[in-house]
């Protein structure tokens, strides 16, 4: 007998049977450009601690901190460890820690400094070294788009971008991915001129929602759905993203963006590519891909935009409890900006699964409360063998797939109401992520960030997709540039403008309660 | 809430159970499975807190058959135990006596919830073949824990071997599921090379050391060796040969940190605890399917293992397993040439860094910082 062939790709300890054996990244080290952002602080530093706790991580990983600031090593350890104990989601143990923290270190310097980028060279070179790192590296450029280019040019000119045979580096950079089409193009042209395309990774968190992956599963691993999935049975779908949070501190970053820039991009679409594509042929990067791509293809951005769209400013007012500031009175916001906290637009799909079926996608700040969904509506039954009185309180029956805060899918159908009448009235099932399995679902971050690692693309989405979602935003932008109003005033803490509801009402329809 | 129902009936268990439910609001919670717990009076407690803790995240009915005394006139004594006595499960302890011991089958029928999965685990000693057992075939996973048996471990992996049906599963093969990830991530990477022989060295009374050990012989189609070290020390090392040298992890038998060794490459240090048994658990309840691989390492693997004659520390001397004081002695020197390394109350100690962003001052901290790296590189 002779012993088991191992080759790459086929490694005999492993099985796809076995499915308690974890993914673990090869040895690698992960670069941290922006440590002492918001991000990196309340999100990244907690995922890397979540997946060493959960045993992802390679052994001798390491963590190499890039900014401008004057530390050492265990200052940078300090920012890790208080980002650690106030965020993580696992327990908080001693021995991982440690083995964490033994890989950390910091590089102090800016953007434009060569010497800086030297010593990161140098840096990586010894934990390749002392560590077993092998060269591989993920430079994670949590850091405003106007640097990218400098950084590129910076780790292009070090080598750092040149991996030796056998090793890779990759590049991971977050949205937005420019603020139209052309600056698109333009940052994609400077990021891929240093990294081949496969190595560049564009986070757009909500792809790693676990949600987002049912939504998946929920259609095309189940016979019940997927029937129904169509302009046939379906009104028109709503998917919505509404922020109870003003604009914080990031006026510099908002003001001039706004909100169908900032969320309605890449987020909204990609949940309307998720919803609407046709069955991939496989689950693997590139039939995703392809599908994504060809639904969003088939968008159709409406002609008469003064009625397919509204776009509307907070107001200052009461929410929650708090009295808050309008757009225009927040600190560095022009008193006479035309940037919209809100954003609605409705959208027909040129296919012949969804032909005739809208989907309205909407955004906003300072709205009622935090909430991502997807609702599909159906339309009403053809008919009803009732008297009207028994139906007036039946709506239609919608799927409504919750993103967030909650995650899990509700339906909604009409029951009889006890009693001697028929009467018939909505009632909602509800499936909660959290109360059905024997695991909490790890943050979109840990997943994200331990795919990169592994080097596996399904849930990031492709220069291609980018572009093809700034085509369908492009005209509605320039459209409110050129001939809009200025946006409408909305009360902080309601749902948005009543352009927005007119917009629904004129179709006859209206937007849901989230 | 703890409710108590001596000499009771399963009928008056479950009719308060939902007057309980709809009394606490819990009515609303959906429950997940049914775990079937089947043990002695001594071990109860402690079974019961491992399950509590394991399905906390996931609420489950836990039905806890608490064989009594064979002897004397047959009785059911019944608890519920909800809210915050019973975590976000709901407890239900059913103390057996008399001929009623032998039939917990007809007692835990009526309490199991509908169109759910069943799992039963039996925390101490289990069925000689647990799909035969009458509880056991009921539930679509049997847990046993063949670390915990008073019998023999040798003999219980014989019998899981002889007896084995899908769905059986035991929490000493949970336990070595982060061993099991590292050394097939190790074999993910170049050198592409046969593994040509393998040793475990894991305690006398380990039957994860067994289970691994199964698993690789089962897998890598290599002589596997098995050699032994004092009883409670764990799992301690394993090495893989190949033709350009040796893969050895190793964990000290008291530590949490593991070192991996590979031709070519610096030694790594990464944690690997010793899981709990509510983590073991946990894992077991997550996966409802038969799991081949266990099948294949118990009833194929474990067969084709030779176990050593030497000693843990003879295997060492002669060359075939891995130093561990050599392991500790790497561990502690790459600690110590972290700087940023420290143990949390250290680095609870420390102050905040000052916000030093001045950029000529940044620009000569990694001028210097630059030139010691080049002086160390030489």
């Amino acid at each position: 007998m002779s012993p088991a062939k191992v080759a790459a790709g086929s490694n005999p300890l492993r099985d796809h049977r076995d499915k308690r054996l974890p993914r673990i990244a090869g040895p690698c080290s992960l670069v941290l450009f922006g440590v002492t952002g918001d991000l990196a602080r309340k999100k990244l530093l907690p995922a890397i601690y979540d997946l060493a706790n959960r045993g992802l991580l390679p052994p001798g990983f390491s963590l190499i901190g890039f900014a401008r600031r004057d530390w050492a090593d265990q200052d940078f350890g300090k920012i890790v460890y208080q980002s650690v104990r106030e965020r993580a989601r696992t327990a908080f143990r001693e021995e991982v820690w440690r083995s964490l923290a033994e890989g950390i270190r910091f590089v102090p310097g800016s953007f434009d400094d060569e010497p800086a980028f030297d010593l990161l060279a140098a840096t990586v070179r010894e934990l390749d070294e002392q560590r077993g790192t092998g060269g591989n590296h993920a430079f994670y450029l949590s850091i405003p788009p106007s640097f990218f280019a400098t950084v590129c040019e910076q780790l292009e000119r070090s080598g750092l971008s040149t991996p030796a045979d056998g090793s890779w580096r990759r590049v991971v950079i977050e949205k937005p991915f420019g603020h139209d089409l052309a600056s698109a193009r333009e940052l994609n042209a400077i990021v891929e001129k240093v990294f081949p395309a496969d190595a560049v990774f564009r986070i757009d968190h909500y792809l790693g929602k676990e949600t987002v992956q049912n939504l998946l599963a929920l259609r095309f691993a189940n016979q019940m759905f997927e029937p129904v999935w169509n302009a046939n049975f379906v009104d028109h779908v709503q998917i919505t993203m509404a922020e109870d949070i003003g604009i914080g501190g990031r006026a510099g970053y908002y003001d001039g963006i706004g909100a169908a820039r900032d969320v309605i991009q890449n987020h909204l679409l990609q949940l309307l590519a998720l919803t609407a594509m046709e069955e991939p042929v496989s689950f693997g990067a590139e039939g995703l891909r392809l599908e994504k791509e060809k639904v969003l293809s088939a968008v159709r951005v409406p002609d008469d935009l003064a009625r397919c769209t509204a776009r509307g400013q907070y107001a200052a007012g009461w929410q929650g409890g708090e009295e808050v500031l309008g757009y225009l009175q927040e600190q560095g916001v022009a008193e006479d900006s035309r940037t919209e906290t809100y954003a609605a637009v409705r959208l027909d799909l040129d296919t012949r699964r969804w032909a005739g079926v809208p989907f309205y996608l909407r955004t906003g700040k300072r709205l009622g409360k935090r909430v991502t969904e997807i609702a599909v509506v159906f339309k009403r039954a053809p008919h009803l063998p009732f008297a009207h009185t028994a139906t007036e309180e039946l709506g239609q029956n919608a799927v409504v797939i919750r993103v967030q805060p909650d995650e899990g899918v509700t339906l909604r159908f009409g029951a009889k109401v006890p009693g001697a009448q028929m009467e018939v009235r909505d009632v909602t099932m509800d499936f909660g992520y959290g109360r059905s399995f024997t695991e909490s679902s790890p943050e979109a971050y840990e997943r994200l960030i331990l795919d990169v690692l592994l080097g596996e693309p399904p849930l990031f989405p492709r220069h291609e997709e980018v572009e093809l979602s700034w085509e369908i935003l492009d005209p509605i932008e320039r459209f409110w540039e050129r001939k809009g109003a200025a946006p409408e005033q909305y009360p902080s803490g309601g749902w948005g403008p009543s352009g927005a509801d007119d917009l629904m009402r004129r179709d006859g329809r209206e937007w849901r309660l989230p | 809430m703890i409710v108590d129902l001596p000499s009771t009936t399963t009928a008056a268990v479950s009719a308060r159970l939902v007057r309980l439910r709809s009394e606490t609001g819990s009515m609303a919670l959906s429950r997940v499975l049914t775990l079937i717990v089947v043990v002695d009076d001594e071990d109860a407690e402690a079974a019961i807190d491992v399950a509590n803790t394991a399905t906390r995240q996931h609420p489950s009915r836990i039905l806890v058959v608490v064989l009594g005394s064979k002897r004397g006139a047959a009785r059911l004594d019944g608890q519920i135990r909800v809210g915050g006595d019973a975590g976000a499960s709901e407890v239900v302890v059913l103390r057996l006596c008399g001929a009623l011991a032998s039939h917990g089958r007809a007692v835990v029928t009526p309490l199991l919830l509908a169109d759910s999965p069943i799992v039963a685990w039996w925390p101490v000693e289990g069925p000689r073949t647990p799909s035969e057992d009458p509880i056991g075939v009921m539930a679509q996973r049997r847990v046993t824990d063949a670390a915990r048996s008073p019998t023999a471990h040798r003999t219980v992996l014989r019998r899981l071997a002889e007896g084995y049906a899908n769905g059986d599963t035991d929490l000493a093969w949970s336990r070595v599921t982060l061993w099991r990830g590292l050394l097939a991530a190790a074999l993910d990477q170049p050198p592409y090379e046969p593994v040509t022989a393998a040793t475990v060295v894991a305690a006398q009374d380990s039957p994860s050391g067994e289970l691994l050990a199964g698993w690789l012989a089962a897998r890598l189609r290599c002589p596997v060796s098995l050699a032994r070290s004092r009883n409670r020390s764990g799992i301690i090392s394993v090495r893989l040969e190949r033709s350009s040298g040796t893969v050895d992890l190793v964990r000290p038998h008291d530590g949490n940190t593991a070192t991996l060794t590979q031709p070519g490459h610096p030694v790594r240090t990464i944690a690997l605890a010793h899981r709990s048994d509510a983590e073991c658990l946990a894992d077991e309840l997550r996966r409802l399917d038969p799991d081949e691989v266990y099948e294949e390492a118990l009833t194929v693997g474990l067969k084709k293992v030779s176990i050593s004659k030497l000693s843990a520390s003879q295997a060492i001397r002669a060359g075939r397993a891995p130093s561990v004081a050599e392991s500790e002695r790497t561990a502690r020197r790459l600690r110590r040439a972290a700087r940023a390394s420290g143990s949390s109350a250290m680095v609870e100690a420390m102050p905040m860094p000052p916000k030093a962003d001045d950029a000529a001052q940044v620009k000569e901290a990694s001028a210097r910082r630059l030139s010691e790296a080049k002086e160390r590189q030489g």
